[in-house]
């Protein structure tokens, strides 16, 4: 039923800060990895070892330089999925039913016995957060690991999306953001969690924390550096072996 | 926005044969039997293969006849129901006209609002997507319709009245250009709102995900097309209304209504290429691109 509901259970998503990210892309190999491996279609690569090599994947990095009027310029790295929006435009333009978000938790889906690939959810997603498998012609999407979340075959730490398990900087969070007393919520009230393309009222569910301000220098006048008295010269006059050599070079 | 020739030939003639059936749903002209036969072949050819030409850009073509169950949400398939209400109606509207020599005015009547409501929910699944400013808006639907009804009159052989609608057509394509040029501005999406890191200062993308390039990329920028925008512009208001207009105001003989609606057709193909290619997807910013 591609009708978004009125409201949902809870609304699962990811919190990603843009302060600790590090731009390694773990998070893309596992997602890859985990969603090629489980649930639905494998995320195929086209043309995998030849020069124009391309592929399907659900979360993918950016990087941007952001320049300030003034100091600095900045270099934040930029994860970026399906943001499970709350207005999901992907999800009512689904001619079949195949795209669905989910009342229990907010997730959105893909039916893929359903999907007839014909790209338009992927053209009313303003974020690029689903991709046509070129081998299977149906859309993928992150699936927030449908299957680890709820999985009790898993250890219960391995419940929770592959991108946000395997993240060695702990740039990324997931929890229900529905509960204002749940980890991510706190979190994005704490650090000030934005939406993304806030003016396409899709209302995201994942929120981005932005960077924290970068570490300004005091001011130089003052001593600041904390191992400077041990590195002040412990003998103004050379004595013994370099106070002979120095006398006597003096002489010459 | 990349042009797929599926999408830009079924667009065109989808639209052309929808157009000429709802000129058939009035009357005009009024025809029966073998005439009525080879007018109603040319609409269903052309609106059949366009639609036909749709299914060419689907990944699962087999599955098409699930995009008649989200008629609620879904203007695609709203587009599905109209097509196919049109063409059964049509049919029926025909058979009796080719068949038995008798017009159920009625039948064509509801026919001629299903061939245009076809047209209307194709141009719907474009103006309804935020994500491409330039098709988000009122004009769209307006352009879409004002090419079908006009290229239908021409197919139709209703001359006096098509050089009035080309004329419509010239004015709502230069129109749309206009607005359509600074939609995307207005839109207010930039790559500081689709990072959110804006208000931090001036946002360049230092690094894409990826070395190589992937679908995103494919369906959504296509940059090259827009170098020779302004020409093609030029060329396909000539071809689609310029030309056909002074053909059709030539003393009147079948080989120059031919050429009026062969140059028409061009016309609407190269604007129907430019309105894919000149749409500018919001997700490109995000690779530094539009």
């Amino acid at each position: 039923m591609t009708t978004l509901p009125d409201k949902t259970d809870k609304k699962l998503g990811l919190v990603i800060d843009l302060d600790t990210c590090v731009g390694c892309h773990a998070c893309v190999i596992s997602c890859k990895g985990w969603n090629t491996e489980n649930y639905g279609a494998p995320l195929s690569d086209q043309n995998a070892y030849g020069a124009d090599n391309s592929g399907t994947f659900l979360n993918r990095v950016h990087s941007y330089e952001v320049q300030p009027d003034t100091g600095a310029a900045q270099l934040i790295h930029f994860p970026k999925s399906c943001l499970h929006c709350e207005d999901a435009p992907c999800v009512t333009v689904c001619p079949t039913g195949a795209s669905y978000k989910r009342v229990e938790d907010g997730i959105v889906l893909v039916n893929e016995s359903d999907c007839i690939g014909c790209g338009l959810c992927a053209w009313a997603c303003p974020y690029g957060a689903r991709e046509l498998d070129q081998a299977a012609g149906v859309m993928k999407k992150c699936t927030l690991c449908v299957d680890r979340i709820y999985n009790e075959n898993l250890p219960e730490e391995d419940r929770q999306p592959a991108c946000v398990r395997t993240c060695p900087s702990n740039a990324r969070h997931f929890g229900d953001l529905s509960d204002p007393d749940s980890d991510v919520s706190k979190l994005v009230a704490e650090r000030g969690g934005m939406d993304l393309m806030p003016e396409q009222g899709t209302k995201p569910v994942n929120k981005y924390l932005p960077p924290r301000p970068k570490d300004t220098l005091p001011d130089t006048t003052e001593e600041f550096d904390i191992l400077a008295p041990f590195l002040a010269p412990v003998a103004e006059e050379p004595k013994g072996f370099l106070g002979w050599l120095d006398k006597t070079l003096e002489k010459l | 926005m990349h042009p797929a020739p599926s999408v830009i030939f079924f667009t065109t003639f989808s639209g052309l044969g929808f157009g000429l059936l709802a000129w058939l749903g009035i009357g005009a002209p009024d025809v029966t039997g073998w005439t009525a036969f080879a007018f109603f072949a040319i609409a269903y050819a052309m609106a059949v293969g366009g639609l036909l030409a749709s299914t060419f850009h689907l990944g699962r073509p087999e599955r098409a006849v699930k995009a008649f169950t989200q008629w609620r949400s879904s203007w695609l398939s709203r587009e599905a129901w109209c097509a196919v209400g049109a063409l059964v109606v049509m049919g029926l509207y025909g058979a009796g006209l080719v068949f038995l020599g008798e017009r159920y005015a009625l039948l064509g009547i509801l026919g001629a609002v299903l061939s245009l409501l076809t047209v209307f929910t194709t141009s719907m699944i474009y103006t309804q997507l935020k994500t491409i400013p330039r098709w988000n808006m009122p004009l769209t639907p307006v352009k879409f319709l004002s090419i079908s009804v006009a290229g239908g009159a021409l197919l139709a052989g209703q001359v006096q009245i098509a050089v009035l609608l080309l004329l419509i057509v010239g004015g709502v394509q230069l129109l749309a250009w206009m607005q359509g040029d600074k939609a995307f501005a207005s839109a207010g999406t930039t790559l500081g709102t689709a990072t959110g890191l804006g208000a931090r200062g001036a946002v360049r993308a230092f690094e894409p995900p990826h070395t190589g390039t992937n679908y995103l990329l494919k369906e959504f920028v296509h940059e090259i097309g827009r170098k020779h925008a302004q020409k093609l512009r030029i060329i396909s208001l000539g071809l689609m209304v310029v030309l056909p207009v002074i053909l059709l105001l030539l003393p009147f003989s079948h080989f120059i209504a031919v050429l009026a609606l062969a140059s028409h057709i061009a016309g609407v193909l190269t604007a129907r290429w430019l309105f894919f290619a000149e749409a500018e997807h919001v997700v490109g910013l995000y690779y530094g691109k539009r």
